[in-house]
């Protein structure tokens, strides 16, 4: 049994005279100990809702969240306002986008960080300021204790996001979720913290859900892959897998759709064609039907399932009726 | 070569040292305003009213409540004591000691100006942190009753609570007052509660399992605080204001031996025509005084607010 089983996990916000909007849509997926998996895909395909859905943060009026989603053997979904209140910080820990935004601007840094642990370990303020330097240092902030007094705007972006994971890891939750972490940082920053999430969590055998559009970051990062579009999870593969051979063709209209630096001046960029404002359910045919260049006359009629790829080997889910053929040599090579 | 890289390593290690350590938010503030003609201006003038209420029992020559210049009054000549000798700005209608009633007149108004600004500041506080933190029906229920509040002209509705009461005194003035500024602080601060509700750092706060209580008042009511803050700086004016006039209207404190520039203003009405310079003073006061909190507050409002820093 995984740490975390998420099976079928669906969210629906429904306002009152609107059609309801599946958010997410069956979602499913494992996390082990000490494994980082990845969901990604681009904006409002569902991943951040997702993920506040597993931690129990969505609103409770005008929101249908159905499925499972089981911690360690503890169903998360059905738990008590209270109950779910004493896991998260405890158990399950949260790294946001935002590291200014989600600081708050007018307490310091340290009692911020005393906060959680006087809150679930039930320390003296004295006891936890005295962890709370030691959580800085451990995230790498220079001089924690002159930190701890200091409020967030004064900190580096960076800093900041250190701060954060410091608070987010202080009960050393066995589940972590960090929801574009990187986003609002600068790329040597990024990478910075990457290495540090990377190392924290090998170190504690903490299990890390890593919520990105980043291709970047998942190739860094994750074990496994989740891309997510419309809601639903349409490839899932090992890293190495799906960054060799993307098999869904937004898989591969994502990899081809990254500049490289090794592309002829002057070539164009190759996105994909079309919007996520275009898109539409899952409930007759596949959801990216009208932007996939692969679509054939099935795929508008029948909703693809999700099913293991009976072409390439390795395992691998894959939700798509006509998957991108694994073309030049290295990608043969790896075939059965 | 290592001396002057020592050298720079103290030189970056002193700059980093006085660089801003632990500056909140108010600390900031005030860094602005320090520099802000304005706000010196407004808060010299509030100085000055503080301490010369605090100060006037020592400063005023003579007991305000005494018709010491009575044998000048002329009731049928419509006569009043002219300044003279020891009394520069003359005698009242019965003649009391002018000079001596303005400055003791400034106790009564900073009271009503401050314990009505409490008063409406911790009504509001309690109204408008119920509605933000809760929410759903509290917060209609609330917020509708402060609607009505609000549908009546502020002045209107203190003369009204005003009149409730059948033995008016000083304090009544200060609660009709207070009631009028409750609904104000209260929707101001729901609304700022409200858009701290949807904050990430309230998120934050949620997803590290801390408590409902915790979250409203360590999170959300001290990041909220900043506009009601400025907000009173502007009532202490209007309380005072107000306050006057419901003293005016014959509202205020019957007792007439206590001074309040309000009703010495309400009673110079009556000699207006023959005897402007009985309602100059107590008027000129007033001004003086609502103008220096308005001003103050202003600065305030500006400094505080990120919006409108320069």
């Amino acid at each position: 049994m995984a740490l975390l089983e998420v099976r079928d996990l669906s969210v629906v916000f429904k306002r009152k005279g609107e059609e309801p909007f599946t958010a997410v849509d069956g979602v499913s997926f494992d996390v082990e100990p000490g494994q980082t998996v990845g969901l990604v895909g681009e904006s409002g395909c569902g991943k951040s809702v997702t993920s506040m859905a597993i931690m129990g943060l969505l609103a409770k009026r005008g929101v249908k969240v159905s499925g499972s989603a089981k911690f360690d053997g503890t169903e998360l979904l059905t738990l008590s306002d209270k109950q779910m209140r004493d896991r998260r910080g405890q158990e399950l820990g949260m790294v946001f986008q935002d590291p200014l935004s989600s600081l708050n601007p007018v307490i310091s840094i340290g009692l911020q960080v005393a906060e959680v642990i006087e809150r679930h370990r039930g320390l003296s303020r004295k006891e936890a300021s005295v962890q709370a330097a030691e959580l800085l240092d451990k995230v790498g902030i220079p001089d924690p204790k002159r930190r701890l007094s200091e409020y967030p705007h004064q900190l580096s972006g960076g800093m900041r996001q250190r701060a954060l994971i410091a608070i987010a890891l202080a009960c050393r939750p066995r589940l972590l979720i960090a929801d574009e972490p990187t986003t609002a940082l600068d790329v040597t920053i990024q990478a910075q913290i990457l290495a540090l999430l990377a190392e924290l969590v090998k170190e504690t055998d903490t299990a890390l859900i890593m919520i990105t559009h980043d291709l970047g970051v998942v190739a860094g990062l994750c074990d496994e892959v989740n891309v997510l579009y419309g809601g639903r999870v349409v490839e899932r593969a090992g890293r190495h897998d799906l960054f060799r051979v993307p098999r869904h063709p937004y898989t591969h209209g994502l990899l081809a759709s990254i500049p490289r630096l090794d592309a002829p001046r002057g070539e164009r960029l190759s996105p994909i064609r079309g919007s996520v404002a275009d898109n539409i359910p899952w409930t007759q045919g596949c959801a990216f039907a009208p932007r996939c260049p692969n679509a054939i006359d099935t795929c508008v009629e029948v909703t693809p399932a999700m099913e293991p790829d009976p072409v390439v080997a390795g395992e691998r889910l894959l939700r798509c009726h006509n998957p991108v053929e694994p073309a030049d040599r290295v990608e043969q090579e790896i075939l059965t | 070569m290592s001396t002057r890289t020592d050298k720079i390593d103290a030189l970056a290690e002193q700059a980093a040292r006085t660089d801003s350590a632990g500056v909140s938010v108010a600390a900031a503030a005030w860094r602005r305003l320090r520099r802000n003609p304005v706000f010196l201006f407004g808060a010299a003038i509030v100085v000055a009213f503080v301490a010369l209420a605090l100060l006037s029992p020592w400063l005023a020559p003579y007991d305000p409540g005494e018709r010491m210049l009575g044998d000048q009054v002329i009731r049928a000549r419509d006569q009043i004591p002219p300044p003279q000798e020891g009394h520069p700005l003359g005698g009242d209608q019965v003649g009391r000691d002018l000079l001596s009633r303005i400055l003791i007149g400034s106790q009564q108004t900073l009271m009503v100006g401050v314990l009505a600004t409490l008063i409406g500041f911790t009504g509001g506080l309690v109204l408008g942190t119920l509605a933000g933190a809760l929410g759903g029906w509290v917060d209609t229920v609330v917020m509708r009753a402060v609607d009505v509040m609000l549908s009546i002209p502020g002045l209107l509705l203190a003369v009204s609570i005003g009149a409730l009461f059948s033995q008016p005194n000083q304090f009544t003035v200060i609660l009709a007052v207070a009631m009028v500024q409750v609904p104000i602080f209260a929707r101001l601060l729901r609304g700022s509660m409200l858009a701290q509700r949807h904050s990430d750092h309230v998120l934050a706060a949620r997803a590290l399992g801390v408590r409902q209580r915790a979250i409203v008042f360590r999170h959300m009511l001290p990041n909220s605080l900043g506009p009601v803050i400025v907000q009173s700086t502007l009532v202490l004016a209007i309380s005072i204001i107000d306050a006057a006039a419901l003293s005016f209207l014959g509202l205020g404190n019957p007792d007439d031996r206590i001074p309040e520039w309000g009703a010495m203003l309400g009673e110079a009405q009556k000699a207006i025509d023959s005897h402007p310079h009985l309602a100059y003073w107590p008027a000129a006061c007033i001004i003086v005084v609502a103008l220096g909190f308005t001003l103050m507050g202003e600065s305030l409002r500006e400094a505080l607010d990120p919006k409108s820093r320069r």
